[in-house]
């Protein structure tokens, strides 16, 4: 079984109160169909990109810590799940209908596996 | 195979069962629902490669099996439908059917997958039929990947899945979840269907190494679908921590060229401790729910005494001989017996262990097993008695066709010296 990451994107500055009870229901649904089927490892949202802290080592070894996210972009990882399924295909298959269920784009990425046994 | 292809391959593993189990609850029959959400697939073979994959595939599927279910229902195909659910007039029938499958996927609720895989595992079938038509109807595998895995020609796995429909058919076995004392006895069947499915994958040396690993993944899965199912159940608990205790050692289990690593060689680096860590949650919860004693969880608890070692000499082979007894006490076997008169050796000594192994001589069901001389002769070299422990190496050669198990034979017997060791 290999894991992939599936992360949801939000623009800058989303605001979570904007999400409709719709999506959330969509997104719970999917959720449990995820658990139901084996696959969710692990799932959880992340906090705004404000809250993030990013953290730079110095050329003297100190590290420096700054508020906000590491990268200037237009959008963030707002939230993901790790999935265990049979392949990237699969993995795919649950992309589609976490992109339906969330409103947002998605990024689906793989794991590195296991030492392989041979 | 195109990309599209293969999404469409994918969509269907994730979507199958559900898509089955909500036929199912309209037609009362997984046969006839198989077979619709089958025509369903093959209509998404047709038009997604061009018009591209709908944003609701799953609904897309039940509104094209509709469709078929209607069709078929004209042509009096569904005349065979059971339980009078479908009102006598052609035209009412039609569009009960259509509404009864416009709501079976919206509300595709957990019960219908569980009513699924009970009646696939259903006793009036044979062992076989039960584990071909669960593979197919609960984890979506194509009759070709399933033949593969079980090294029989396609046909014959055709055939084997049709027969299996047409008992259930034939027996009118209701499409619903057992209660009361037969829910247990039924629970047994559809364990014993999921643990032979790993075990195929897990144990067999023969076969496609990834079709294997296929079978180990989806046991593995249909255990963690069966404990969000059945949460009270503890017996569930138990097989789903044996058999994520077990698969967590995969990655070590094979050397460099492909030989068999055993337990006590393997690098435990490669142990896969994430997934140990689900093994004894679910262990715990097994035993939670006052279970700790049942077959599943007690070979899970010896698994788990395995996993919690850090180095093979680390390992509690005390805590596991009384996991053994414990074994030998609701089922015994000889396979039991042998299994704990090693780890008697390990927990109290080699002499110790040969005196468990006594009274196993005379066991017929071990008349021909390799195993029993095998360990006798580890037992014996541990004491210096190597004269006696190359005569039952010797014997154990004698017993096994498995070319890589004598090449481990003949190694010990090339190390082991021809005079005992004076003491």
């Amino acid at each position: 079984m290999s894991q992939y990451l599936v992360a949801i994107h939000h623009p800058d500055n989303f605001d979570p109160s904007t999400v409709t009870e719709e999506t959330m229901r969509d997104i719970g649904a999917l959720n449990k169909e995820m658990m139901a089927a084996g696959v969710r490892f692990f799932a959880g949202g992340l906090q705004p990109e404000t809250k993030a802290k990013s953290l730079r080592a110095q050329p003297n070894g100190q590290v420096l810590i700054t508020d906000g996210p590491y990268l200037e972009a237009k959008e963030h990882v707002g939230g993901f799940w790790i999935l265990e399924v049979a392949d990237l295909d699969e993995a795919l298959a649950w992309g589609r209908k976490a992109v339906v269920a969330c409103r947002t784009p998605v990024e689906v990425r793989p794991f590195f596996e296991m030492p392989p046994s041979k | 195979m195109s990309d599209t292809h293969k999404a469409i391959e994918a969509v269907w593993k994730i979507e199958s069962t559900r898509l089955i189990a909500g036929i199912a609850r309209v037609t009362r029959d997984i046969g006839i629902a198989e077979e619709l959400a089958q025509d369903a697939l093959v209509a998404a073979l047709e038009r997604w490669p061009d018009e591209g994959i709908p944003e609701k595939p799953a609904a897309w599927l039940m509104t094209a099996a509709k469709r078929r279910a209607i069709d078929a229902l004209r042509r009096g195909r569904m005349l065979e439908l059971k339980h009078g659910e479908i009102a006598r007039e052609l035209e009412f029938q039609q569009q009960r059917l259509g509404e009864a499958m416009d709501q079976a996927l919206d509300q595709v609720i957990d019960d219908d997958v569980l009513r699924l895989i009970f009646t696939a595992c259903h006793p009036v079938l044979t062992v076989e039929g039960r584990v071909a038509l669960t593979l197919r109807v609960a984890c979506g595998l194509t009759t070709a990947e399933i033949a593969r895995s079980f090294l029989v020609p396609e046909k014959t796995l055709g055939q084997r899945i049709f027969r299996a429909k047409k008992t259930l058919s034939e027996a009118h076995v209701p499409f619903e979840t057992p209660r009361g004392d037969d829910l247990r006895k039924r629970v047994e069947s559809v364990l014993s269907v999921v643990y032979l499915i790993f075990n195929e994958g897990y144990t067999a040396t023969s076969g496609e190494e990834w079709m294997r690993a296929t079978l180990c993944v989806e046991a593995v899965r249909l255990g963690r679908r069966l404990a969000k199912l059945l949460p009270d159940e503890s017996e569930v608990h138990g097989l789903l921590a044996l058999m994520e205790l077990q698969a967590s050692r995969t990655a070590a289990r094979r050397g460099p060229t492909g030989e068999a690593v055993l337990l006590s060689e393997q690098d435990r680096s490669f142990w896969d401790h994430a997934q140990i860590q689900r093994g004894m949650a679910a262990l715990a919860r097994a035993q939670d729910l006052g279970g700790g004693a049942h077959t599943y969880a007690l070979q899970a608890a010896i698994a788990a005494c395995h996993a919690q070692a850090k180095t093979a000499a680390e390992t509690d082979w005390k805590q596991i001989v009384l996991h053994y007894d414990a074994l030998l006490q609701i089922s015994p076997s000889p396979i039991v017996a042998l299994n704990r008169a090693v780890a008697v050796g390990m927990a109290q000594g080699p002499a110790a262990g040969l005196h468990a192994l006594g009274a196993l001589a005379a066991e017929p069901a071990l008349a021909n097993y390799h195993l029993l001389p095998s360990v006798r002769a580890d037992l014996l070299t541990k004491l210096g008695r190597f004269a006696e422990a190359r005569e039952e190496l010797q014997r154990a050669l004698a017993m096994t066709e498995n070319r890589r198990e004598q090449d481990l034979l003949t190694a010990k017997l090339n190390q082991t010296p021809l005079n005992d060791r004076s003491n």
